[in-house]
């Protein structure tokens, strides 16, 4: 097998484990109130990391860029509007019109 | 590779070490734990889902970021419609994407001219700023941001994230918990 089909099956069964794992071993039981805390605050958590990672890092270095600009213009368009569709369209069009520069 | 695994952070992160001259193993390695975020999330999940347990697995392929984020109730449970119907939508668009990418990507020119790269994370942080509406909530988002740049240069890509779920521990105080019990009372199913 080559090299790309041996590393797109190990992704997808890798993937696929990870995904199943939460859901099959949790079944389908009540679950204590302190679960369900922590779960209603897992969002807020994952979400602002995924949002720092990508705009204030690049790859393993800690990076401010034109990026960085744009996704902070579409957070303020998302605040003041509370339009997700005007922040995804502001924050790539800053980003490029920064590039452009 | 985007139509079997469907995970584009995990697939750009595998094909950067091959570009990289990493082997296969060190590639799928990366993909692992780029995806390992979907295991708090799948966590998070799975109250939500009927059914015996390869049903369960089933269903729990469909977790991605945007969907997840989408279909989270402010009282801890998900809209599995919200869920499946948001991620059937970015698995059409994906695939379809990857394709056009491959036939006539060069001609759409250079994403990072397109400011592409900071679609995702404005879109996540326009669902933060909708999810996050309590102080609570707030300070866990910072505590998550804090740790995953922390972590950023001395861990390897994707570790950070996962990580940065332990803010949620915040969860396990007294008055996290009692915030909880409120909100389900307000809405009349106490569990």
């Amino acid at each position: 097998m080559s090299t790309g089909a041996t590393v797109i099956a190990g992704c997808a069964l890798v993937t696929f484990a990870i995904k199943a794992a939460g859901p099959v071993a949790l079944g389908g039981r009540e679950l204590p109130i302190w679960f369900t805390s922590v779960v209603v605050l897992l969002a807020p958590a994952l979400l602002a990391a995924l949002v720092a990672t990508q705009a204030l890092a690049d790859g393993d270095r800690l990076a401010v860029g034109a990026d960085t600009a744009g996704v902070a213009a579409g957070g303020l368009v998302a605040w003041r509007t509370g339009s997700i569709v005007a922040c995804v369209l502001v924050a790539p069009a800053v980003t490029a019109g920064l590039r452009l520069l | 590779m985007s139509a079997i695994v469907f995970a584009g952070s995990a697939q750009f992160s595998a094909v950067a070490i091959l570009a990289q001259g990493g082997g296969a193993g060190a590639a799928i390695a990366a993909a692992a734990l780029m995806n390992s975020r979907f295991l708090p999330m799948g966590v998070a999940f799975a109250p939500s889902l009927r059914g015996g347990p390869l049903w369960r697995a089933l269903q729990g392929q469909a977790v991605v970021d945007a969907s997840w984020a989408l279909a989270a109730r402010p009282d801890g449970s998900f809209d599995r419609m919200m869920l499946f119907g948001s991620s059937a939508a970015a698995y059409v668009t994906w695939v379809g994407g990857t394709a056009i990418g491959a036939l006539w990507g060069g001609a759409l020119g250079d994403p990072h001219d397109l400011g592409l790269d900071a679609l995702f994370p404005a879109f996540f942080l326009a669902l933060l700023l909708n999810e996050a509406r309590s102080g609570r909530a707030r300070g866990v988002a910072a505590l998550g941001a804090l740790i995953a740049l922390v972590l950023v240069p001395v861990a390897p890509v994707g570790v950070p994230v996962l990580v940065a779920s332990l803010a949620a521990l915040v969860g396990l105080t007294r008055s996290a918990r009692e915030a909880v019990l409120e909100s389900q009372e307000a809405e009349g199913e106490p569990r």
